[in-house]
């Protein structure tokens, strides 16, 4: 799993990333009540915003860690958002994507890097 | 000063406190040069006599609906509210209250929107209601912005039957986000060529009715011409007293409904304040403007009123917004409750045959009023009629007759082509007296 | 993703009540609880005695509704009831002292209310002719008249419902004027951080990008960074002046300068205006546009959540984009110009139907009269020292976010002074309402860190003043002493405890359903 520094994580599987946000950023958040994904089909850049995440009193962007094609949405936390708060970084996931160019995920940090990142706030 | 209560020494000593010599001290951010030393040049201030009598000479130069037969309606009509509902509104605990951001202390306000919501709700006829919109004029504006949103699409359709003052509000509202308005023609019988115009770029296609020339439409047809172009329906409806006899919008396909509530539990005010309402599909409710107060529990398990789904709104989402309204119309909506709430389902039914019966004796009594032509087929209680010469003359002779006919068209449009055209409302405050009395002063005056 | 640092607990611990002073039936006194109109029955009642119709609607055929609507009736007694029983569960300006920052929660003048039921203004219907209106019409242009006299501005557009509408109609007449001029790639609007949520959302209404303006230490408009981000796509600046930390821009001369040289517009927020009333006129300080919250400065009711009123007086630039209607005087007397043709064609369209709020007229202009320049003067300097007062007193033991000099009508405080006591501003303020009184604003603005607003007005007087500044400090010291537990279980004395906005948003009900199930569990069974 690697992450991003605005607190997204990506697993890769062979050509496709699932994408979320961390267990770090869920907490900050609080309950969840509202995720809205992208559209299946929707082509993303690294960094560009493409999901909001709404808990009572905020919304918050999300942005891409990678960039491609989204081939799957979570219907799960548009269904029951609150399994982002029970699982952010599993069942929690928000989309699938296609990767445009694999190699940006190596520029992300690895969970030891996201780790120390964090003390850091 | 009777509201100030603070006395000199209440100051002398504050300031003390504070640890200023005096009051000009704590302005001293403000730069020389924007100080006003001298009082502006305007009156010093007056007992509660002297304003009640300026006021009272004030209003006393206007002529009131009720001092005499009085047919004005287009858009907004003159009804009977009952004495307890002015009186309610004035407790201190709803008059002198705010936006309930405190729901502990707040549930009266947050009950009574939740109340509304749900009548509105019910005489729409769709699944979702809001809190209230300004008034019916900026409810339509912000359900085209809706329909911007929610299909992606850039057109909107007003039909020609749509109030004018509600087809330009939206057209200013929408110039401003660059949408694209094609306002059809005004005509009496807008509502029958309204889907010509629809294509694969339409977001919604807004119709009213009973529409501003009184004609009461069943848009069914529409809905499922729009509902096939990929577009939604909008129907809106100034006299919402007609929600008691006509079909809802609900039922007639529309995905959107706004209303002007005046009628119900509001004065006229002479234009404001108003209440809007505004209903939707319960698909479409992410992408609702205004507050929303929906139900929950407190932490003893009670049932409780909050409001809700506050990420829509402009003081979290800010530029992201489904609208920048802040303030609503809170007072008015809990006005159009409670009178409501008196009427209940057979009160309201009631109400609305009466205007209709009042409306059809009207009719019965403009038909044989030479020179004048009916123009209104089917009304709930307004109806529109053409004069042999413009309307605007002929309001001005029955005035001096004591009469005030209604509303000439060309005050609405002046540049309509529609000079001739009169507007005509009755409602459960028109009596036998008054049809009989208009009568003759049409006659009258177009006989001349 | 983008953080913010406003989320915060929503769902509260799941308590026990307080059975030791339970009643039999389950009344609590004075209090009453009430269900929903629709829980009550009557189906088939009303409250309202009419006429039988001479005729029925079997005219309308088709159109007419075969449906029943699902709507309960009540009788006048019930429906009084009902009402007052809901009443007593709200907190009012009339009850307490309400501090609500940038709400100007200030005495509502019962005059106001009956001169504003006179049949003369409240059974005018807004199209009868205009002959039948000179009352009303010469109470609008007495309204104008002190509103460009109190702001120094030569124009104001009378038609904008409510502040957010007021600038709308700004920040449309100057989208209307940078058009005329040849300007309409100027598609940009510069934003304080600290701006009040609509000015943004207003502007992006409007088409235009926002971009924030820093804030300097003291809680001021950055001038550099001003400077910087003013540039040949800038179509205006929107900026509060009092600003929403309570302060005055010190810089605002410059500011304006600045935004002028630079071709552009300066939009002032006016919900602080009653800082300044009669003491600082608007256009002398170089703003081109300001709405007026008549629901604020002039005192006509918050009324749960509106109506207001949100005039916008306008510079002799933008004067001929204002919208119609305004009014106009003629060899016949006074009339209303309602559209945009001949020498209005520039006005850029209507706000909305009708002429305006004119219920809301009638009220600040009774409040006008009443205070009259002297009057108004004194509201100004009463409101900044009683703020100031408050800011005194607490600042021994809450921390003021910009401590150095004086503030204007509001006082601003962070959550420093919170720190290690596990008390948030939130825990504070419900413990407020124990103590009698409303919370102040929470967490606006947004600059500051838990931020607490607090905005007494000059309808207060100094015992009530000292009253609240007792409780607080006896709350601030309980909280330092470390009696969190007081705080997370407030509130306690209110109608209900806290309650779950969670719940409420991830389950919306919005309405009553006759067949969906009540999303209440069962009371928790008091031990």
């Amino acid at each position: 799993m690697r992450f991003t520094k605005d607190h997204e994580w990506v697993e890769v599987a062979g050509e496709v990333a699932t994408v979320g946000i961390t267990a770090y950023a869920a907490e900050q958040l609080g309950d969840v009540v509202f995720v809205e994904t992208p559209d299946v089909g929707r082509q993303v850049k690294a960094g560009d915003s493409f999901a909001v995440v709404e808990s009572v009193k905020a919304a918050s962007d999300v942005y891409a860690p990678v960039s491609g094609e989204v081939v799957e949405s979570n219907g799960e936390v548009a269904d029951a958002p609150e399994t982002v708060n029970a699982s952010p970084e599993a069942a929690g996931w928000f989309a699938k994507i296609k990767l445009a160019n694999p190699a940006e995920v190596d520029a992300l940090m690895d969970r030891p890097a996201y780790e120390a990142f964090l003390q850091t706030l | 000063m009777r509201y100030l209560p603070l006395t000199p020494a209440d100051r002398a000593e504050m300031l003390a406190v504070i640890g200023a010599p005096d009051i000009d001290a704590l302005f001293k951010d403000v730069p020389a040069a924007a100080r006003a030393k001298d009082l502006f040049d305007l009156p010093l201030h007056a007992g509660e006599l002297e304003v009640e009598r300026e006021l009272s000479a004030l209003a006393g130069r206007n002529r009131a609906a009720g001092a005499g037969p009085f047919f004005c309606g287009a858009g907004a009509y003159r009804h009977h509210v009952p004495a307890t509902v002015d009186h309610i509104i004035q407790r201190s605990e709803f008059l002198t209250s705010y936006t309930p951001y405190q729901p502990e202390i707040a549930q009266g306000t947050l009950q009574v929107l939740f109340e509304f919501q749900t009548q509105v709700a019910a005489l729409t006829g769709l699944e979702v209601a809001n809190a209230s919109m300004y008034d019916g004029s900026t409810a339509c504006a912000e359900a085209v912005m809706m329909a911007q949103r929610v299909t992606r699409r850039e057109k909107a359709i007003l039909s020609g039957g749509l109030h004018p003052h509600y087809a330009a509000t939206t057209q200013t509202i929408a110039h401003a986000e660059g949408m694209e308005i094609v306002r059809l023609p005004a005509a009496v019988d807008a509502e029958a060529t309204v889907v010509d115009v629809l294509d694969a770029e339409t977001a919604c296609v807004v119709v009213q009715t009973p529409n501003v020339f009184g004609v009461a439409t069943d848009v069914t047809r529409i809905a499922e011409a729009a509902h096939a172009a990929g577009a939604l329906l909008i129907v809106v409806t100034t006299e919402a007293v007609s929600f008691g006899l006509l079909k809802s919008p609900g039922e007639m396909g529309a995905d959107i409904a706004v209303a002007e509530g005046q009628s119900i539990g509001n004065s006229l005010n002479f234009g404001g304040p108003y209440v809007g309402l505004f209903a939707a599909r319960e698909k479409l409710l992410r992408q609702m403007p205004g507050r929303l107060c929906g139900e929950t529990v407190d932490a003893e398990g009670r049932r409780g009123f909050v409001l809700t789904l506050s990420t829509r709104e402009q003081h979290i989402r800010r530029e992201k917004a489904t609208s920048n309204i802040c303030t609503n119309s809170g007072l008015c909506a809990l006005a159009f409750s409670i009178h409501l709430s008196l009427l209940g389902e057979a009160g309201l039914r009631q109400l609305a045959v009466l205007n209709h019966a009042r409306a059809r004796e009207l009719k019965t009594a403009l038909t044989a009023v030479p020179g004048l032509e009916v123009l209104t087929p089917r009304f709930f209680n307004e109806i529109a009629v053409r004069l042999p010469r413009p309307a605007a003359e002929v309001v001005e002779a029955c005035l001096a007759d004591g009469v005030v006919a209604g509303v000439p068209f060309s005050r609405l449009n002046p540049a309509g082509g529609m000079d001739e055209v009169l507007l005509i409302a009755a409602t459960e405050t028109t009596t036998t007296q008054d049809i009989e009395a208009l009568a003759r002063a049409l006659t009258r005056s177009l006989g001349r | 993703m983008s953080m913010q640092t406003v989320g915060r607990p929503t769902r509260p611990e799941a308590v026990a009540a307080d059975a030791s002073a339970a009643s039999l039936s389950g009344g609590h006194g004075l209090q009453q609880d009430e269900p929903l109109i629709f829980e009550l029955g009557g189906w088939e009642k009303t409250g309202v005695d009419l006429p039988a119709p001479d005729a029925d609607a079997s005219d309308l055929g088709d159109l007419a509704r075969t449906t029943p609507i699902g709507l309960p009736g009540l009788s006048e007694p019930e429906t009084v009831r009902h009402y007052v029983r809901l009443s007593q569960k709200n907190h009012a300006i009339d009850l307490a002292l309400y501090p609500l920052g940038s709400c100007t929660m200030k005495h509502n003048p019962r005059l106001n209310e009956k001169v504003a039921r006179l049949a003369g203004f409240a059974d005018l219907h807004p199209l009868q002719p205009v002959s039948t209106t000179q009352g009303a019409l010469e109470l609008m242009d007495r309204l104008a008249h002190w509103l460009k006299t109190l702001t120094g501005l030569p124009a104001v557009a009378l038609p904008p419902k409510a502040g957010a509408h007021g600038e709308l109609c700004g920040l449309l007449a100057i989208r209307a004027a940078h058009e005329a001029a040849g300007h309409g790639h100027r598609r940009q609007v510069l934003v304080p951080s600290s701006a009040h949520g609509t000015n943004p959302a207003t502007a992006a209404f409007v088409g235009y990008s926002v971009t924030e303006i820093a804030q300097t230490a003291d809680g001021r408009v950055d001038l550099a960074d001003l400077a910087a981000k003013l540039g040949p796509e800038v179509a205006a600046i929107m900026v509060t002046n009092p600003n929403t930390c309570g302060l005055f821009e010190r810089d605002i001369i410059e500011i304006a300068r600045l935004t002028h040289q630079a071709g552009a517009y300066f939009y002032c927020d006016g919900a602080n205006f009653n800082a300044i009333v009669g003491r600082v006129r608007p256009g002398d300080l170089g703003v081109d546009a300001m709405h007026i919250n008549l629901h604020k400065t002039f005192s006509t009711p918050h009324g749960g959540g509106g109506p207001g009123a949100g005039p916008v007086v306008m510079s002799q630039a933008l004067a001929p984009f204002a919208p119609a209607p305004w009014v106009t005087h003629g060899p016949d007397g006074l009339s209303l110009t309602e559209e945009a043709v001949g020498e209005a064609v520039q006005a850029f369209g209507r706000m909305c139907a009708f002429h305006g709020q004119m219920g809301m007229f009638v009220r600040a202009y009774a409040y006008m009269r009443s205070h009259g320049a002297d009057g108004l003067r004194q509201v100004a300097e009463d409101a900044v020292l009683n703020a100031n007062y408050v800011k005194a007193r607490l600042s021994g033991e809450m921390s003021a976010a910009f401590p150095d000099g004086p503030c204007m009508h509001e006082a601003l405080f962070d959550d420093a002074w919170l720190e290690g006591t596990g008390v948030t501003t939130l825990d504070f303020a419900k413990a407020m309402i124990d103590e009698g009184f409303h919370p102040m604003t929470m967490y606006f603005p947004l600059v500051v860190h838990g931020a607490m607003l607090i905005e007494p007005t000059e309808t207060e007087s100094k015992a009530e003043l000292d009253r609240f500044c007792e409780a607080l400090l006896q709350l601030a010291r309980a909280a330092k002493a470390g009696e969190a537990e007081r705080f997370k279980a407030a509130p306690r004395l209110a109608p209900l405890r806290r309650l779950d906005e969670t719940l409420a948003a991830r389950k919306p009900r919005l309405t009553w359903r006759p067949d969906a199930p009540n999303v209440a569990p069962a009371p928790l069974a008091a031990e």
